[in-house]
């Protein structure tokens, strides 16, 4: 999930004034807002994953401070631009794998959680895979939403989604091979597009 | 002897005329055997001629002059004698004028054999035998030898043959050249061309097992033209030759024929004709892979059809008892066996080719499930209708133990062994406890046999089931001593227990039935028994696996029904009210609405109606009402009223699920902790193969467990290699 909202007052988004009672930063919602920027949309989630940000929802005054040195920005301007910069940074293919196995991590929201439910995933896919992939995140939602096997998804699955999409010719899926060590939710979903098509 | 030194030309005229005399014995003129003198004199002249002091000694020139007599004599006679016959005539020329060469050699070598001692040996020139022979070869053989070859492919009459072919052999001095270069290929060839012809037009004409004894005969044929006539190394090369012809070119063509062909021999059992087939096909390479490729799918669809007749049967005719036709299907299945094991053995000598198509062949239909049971369970069913006391036909010892080897047997085709053993151990105990079934050597031997196929762990149960019998009996001895010493405590009712030991026997739903009165009472009684027995230890009372003898005072007359305990209960409910609602009965009893219809149908609706029920339907409903029926009465004093038994199938299949799931687990974990990285693919085949002992497992299972791993951090994907796997401590 992108940076949630949180309740408690905004605050500009000015490195020395984003603070509060108890040290973290919050306010990501108004800094949303200032940015122009939708809260859900992934840019958002890039930024969380440039500030290396730990919980969901929130940046830490560390995070932040750290964070908006690295982007070398001090202003609300700056910021805005540094966010698109920040699309094609993460496009990199050294940053991209990083960027995605992040976008998991930070959907973990309890200690210990090792999976994310269905839904979460399916929208987190849209959102990180889903301007490069589209037909195939569109498929792969659809199914997701559709077969009982699985309620949760781990960290491995999720890494095969982006595997999946990058190697397997889409949508006739001819170099698929189940024997090999593909996780059995991807093999289950092959099956299941081969039967749509026939 | 003279003295003087003899000069060539006199020695040589005499020596000429020595050989002229021989000239004319050869051609069979009149002309009296050499003496001893004159061979005396012959052989002096020459070792003279040799001996003398240069320049008279004339070694060189009489060493030619031996080879020029040859030479003259084969030119101007030899040569034009067979030059002017062909064909049978010419060879028997060849054979007389060859036999006539020899002679001729050694004679003359014999003359001049002092050339062979120090001569020829200083020079190292070819020996005089060997003179005489190139002389014939150049001459004679280098001409006439194709048109030789010719006529003896043609010929028939076998002494001249086998004369004229060791011409061949010999000429080649040693080596085998001559005769493989100038005859044997040829020949080959020409045999290869005959027997082509033969085969095109048999195969057309002819069937399978009529087409294989020509072949067979014309295969000893030729072995015996070899040891007639032709040399023995030709032997392989025709036999190779022959069967290519006959048996190689045209084996799918004669396999396949329609309505002779290797599936057709197989359908009648004709099986002289089917070991014929073996023995011409096993001696070509691979010959007799496309026999097995037919054996194989011919197994296959009988045992398949076996398979579909039991669906049938039993589809078509509900009347028939459940499990009669798959028990058919077993024994049936059994036979099936037992004939084609003996074709393998008899038919195909035991070849590992054809032993390998029918295990294959029954691994496919052995697997296949029948009417919804899986042949596992079919299997278990048979095996325990066997050894319950009697069986359903009685059996003699000998036989049982028999027709069990055979079950095991069966067994190893079955890839879900486990599914066989759980279905195996539920129906162990039930005829452990009701049974008392027959034999005690029977039980033993097929655990001793399971043990063999599916591993100690699995029987050790079993064995643990009925060790506790034995001690149960022991107990109950007990008992009665304690009741007949505590006269007070005795509860009225005779009462015998079996202790079983949680951890062997099935586990079994325990009800909290509410007992008759006069029941608990017994139960109390036993508890404080075995509390002076053992302390520390919990009774968990399984009702439902009790028996029940009770009185039932019908107006005709007093029966005697054995019941299981819950049906006991049920009706002794009606020794205080006439009359009960189906509600009333389920609150007294305190059982689920699944264990009460069944109860209550097998009182009130099926063969014996001990009540009567109101409405009379077939079927038991929660408003219907029940009485006790004084007007029931059978010809029998004492009958058994039979309790269905629940369908545990479902039960069986999910234990085993779950066993699976560990079993998967615990070989993974084991592979990778010995391996700590391994791919994908050889993880899997390798989990298969220790797995295969007992079950095939689904791939996609172990997928799962793979994955399940992952999640508890036992396992991990490597990062570079996306199909490689590492074991994490």
């Amino acid at each position: 999930m992108p940076p949630r909202a949180s309740k408690r007052k905004s605050a500009p988004p000015n490195s020395s004034s984003v603070t509060s009672s108890d040290g973290r930063s919050e306010g990501i919602e108004a800094l949303c807002s200032d940015l122009g920027v939708d809260y859900t949309d992934v840019r958002i989630l890039m930024l969380a994953w440039k500030l290396k940000a730990e919980k969901q929802g929130y940046f830490t005054q560390d995070e932040w401070q750290t964070g908006l040195k690295a982007l070398g920005v001090d202003s609300l301007s700056k910021l805005k631009k540094a966010l698109s910069d920040l699309e094609k940074e993460v496009e990199k293919p050294s940053n991209y794998e990083d960027f995605y196995t992040y976008a998991f991590r930070y959907c973990l929201t309890e200690e210990k959680q090792k999976s994310v439910d269905i839904e979460s995933i399916c929208e987190l896919l849209n959102l990180v895979l889903g301007v490069q992939f589209r037909p195939q995140i569109d498929s792969l939602i659809e199914y997701l939403k559709v077969q009982n096997d699985y309620k949760v998804i781990n960290s491995d699955q999720w890494i095969n989604f982006l595997r999946f999409c990058k190697e397997i010719s889409f949508p006739d899926l001819e170099n698929y091979d189940a024997t090999q060590a593909w996780p059995l939710i991807l093999d289950n979903y092959v099956e299941w597009m081969r039967e749509k098509h026939s | 002897m003279e003295n003087k030194a003899i000069g060539l030309d006199k020695g040589w005229d005499y020596m000429q005329k020595g050989i002229t005399k021989l000239k004319r014995i050869l051609e069979g003129l009149p002309e009296p055997p050499f003496t001893s003198e004159e061979y005396m004199m012959l052989y002096t002249t020459i070792y003279n001629m040799c001996t003398q002091k240069p320049p008279h000694d004339h070694s060189q020139q009489l060493y030619d002059k031996y080879r020029e007599a040859f030479e003259e004599y084969i030119s101007s006679t030899v040569l034009p004698s067979l030059r002017e016959k062909h064909d049978e005539f010419m060879l028997r020329e060849l054979a007389k004028r060859w036999a006539n060469h020899k002679v001729m050699v050694r004679w003359l070598s014999r003359f001049f054999h002092y050339l062979d001692r120090y001569f020829i040996a200083r020079r190292s020139l070819p020996t005089l035998n060997e003179v005489g022979l190139t002389c014939f070869r150049d001459l004679v053989y280098q001409e006439v030898h194709a048109k030789v070859k010719d006529a003896v492919i043609t010929l028939i009459d076998r002494a001249l043959l086998k004369n004229v072919l060791d011409i061949f052999v010999e000429i080649g001095m040693g080596k085998m050249d001559r005769y493989e270069d100038d005859f044997e290929a040829d020949m080959l060839q020409d045999t290869g061309a005959y027997y082509s012809r033969k085969a095109s037009s048999w195969i057309e004409e002819d069937s399978c097992p009529d087409y294989m004894l020509k072949s067979e005969e014309c295969l000893k044929k030729e072995r015996d033209r070899v040891s007639h006539y032709l040399h023995s190394s030709s032997e392989t090369k025709l036999s190779e030759k022959v069967q290519n012809e006959l048996l190689v070119a045209y084996a799918n063509r004669l396999l396949e024929k329609e309505h002779s062909g290797c599936r057709p021999l197989l359908r009648d059992d004709k099986v002289e004709d089917l070991s014929r087939m073996y023995r011409l096909y096993c001696k070509i390479p691979q010959g007799l892979d496309p026999v097995a490729n037919i054996f194989k799918p011919h197994i296959t669809a009988e045992g398949t059809a076996l398979v579909q007749q039991a669906e049938d049967a039993t589809s078509n005719q509900a009347s028939s008892a459940p499990g009669v036709q798959e028990q058919v299907l077993i024994r049936r299945t059994i036979e099936l066996h037992d004939k084609y094991m003996a074709y393998v053995t008899d038919c195909f000598q035991n070849h590992t080719l054809f032993h390998k198509a029918l295990k294959e062949a029954f691994e496919v239909f052995c697997n296949k499930t029948v009417t919804g049971n899986s042949s596992a369970e079919l299997l278990a069913t048979f095996c325990d209708n066997i050894l319950k006391k009697g069986g359903s036909e009685k059996l003699s010892d000998e036989v049982i133990e028999e027709t069990l080897e055979k079950v095991v047997k069966l067994l190893a085709y079955i890839s879900d062994k486990d599914l066989f053993a759980e279905f195996y151990r539920k129906k162990l105990p039930r005829r452990l406890l009701f049974d008392r079934s027959a034999n005690d050597d029977h039980k033993r031997s097929i655990l001793t046999k399971l043990k063999q196929q599916c591993g100690g762990q699995f029987t050790s149960k079993m064995e643990g089931m009925v060790t506790d019998l034995t001690l149960a009996r022991e107990n109950q001895a007990n008992y009665e001593d304690y009741l007949r010493s505590n006269s007070a405590a005795h509860p009225g009712i005779d009462l015998t227990v079996t202790v079983l030991t949680t951890g062997f026997w099935p586990s079994y739903k325990s009800f909290d039935l509410n007992l008759p009165a006069e029941m608990v009472k017994c139960v109390e009684v036993f508890k404080g028994f075995y509390e002076t027995k053992t302390k520390h230890r919990k009774l968990t009372w399984i009702y439902s696996l009790g028996t029940c003898h009770i009185n039932g005072k019908f107006e005709q007359k007093i029966i005697e029904l054995i019941v299981s305990t819950y049906q006991a209960a049920v009706l002794l409910l009606f020794n205080a009210s006439d009359r009960l609602s189906y509600s009333e009965i389920m609150a007294h009893l305190n059982l689920t609405h699944d264990d009460l219809l069944r109860l209550l149908h097998s009182l009130s609706c099926a063969k014996y109606k001990i009540l009567s029920k109101e409405p009379n339907t077939k079927t038991i409903s929660h408003g219907d009402y029940f009485e006790f029926n004084s007007k029931f009465t059978d010809k029998l004093r004492r009958i058994k009223v039979p309790l269905p038994p629940v369908d545990e199938r479902k039960k069986v299949v999910e234990d085993v699920d779950k066993d699976r799931r560990y079993a998967i687990d615990a070989a993974l974990v084991r592979i990778m902790k010995s391996r700590k990285v391994l791919g994908h693919q050889q993880l899997v085949s390798e989990c298969v193969e220790q797995l295969s002992r007992m079950f095939k497992p689904d791939i996609k299972a172990i997928k799962k467990r793979m994955e399940d791993l992952i999640t508890r951090d036992y396992l991990e994907r490597d990062k570079e290699n996306q199909n490689m796997f590492r074991y994490l401590a």
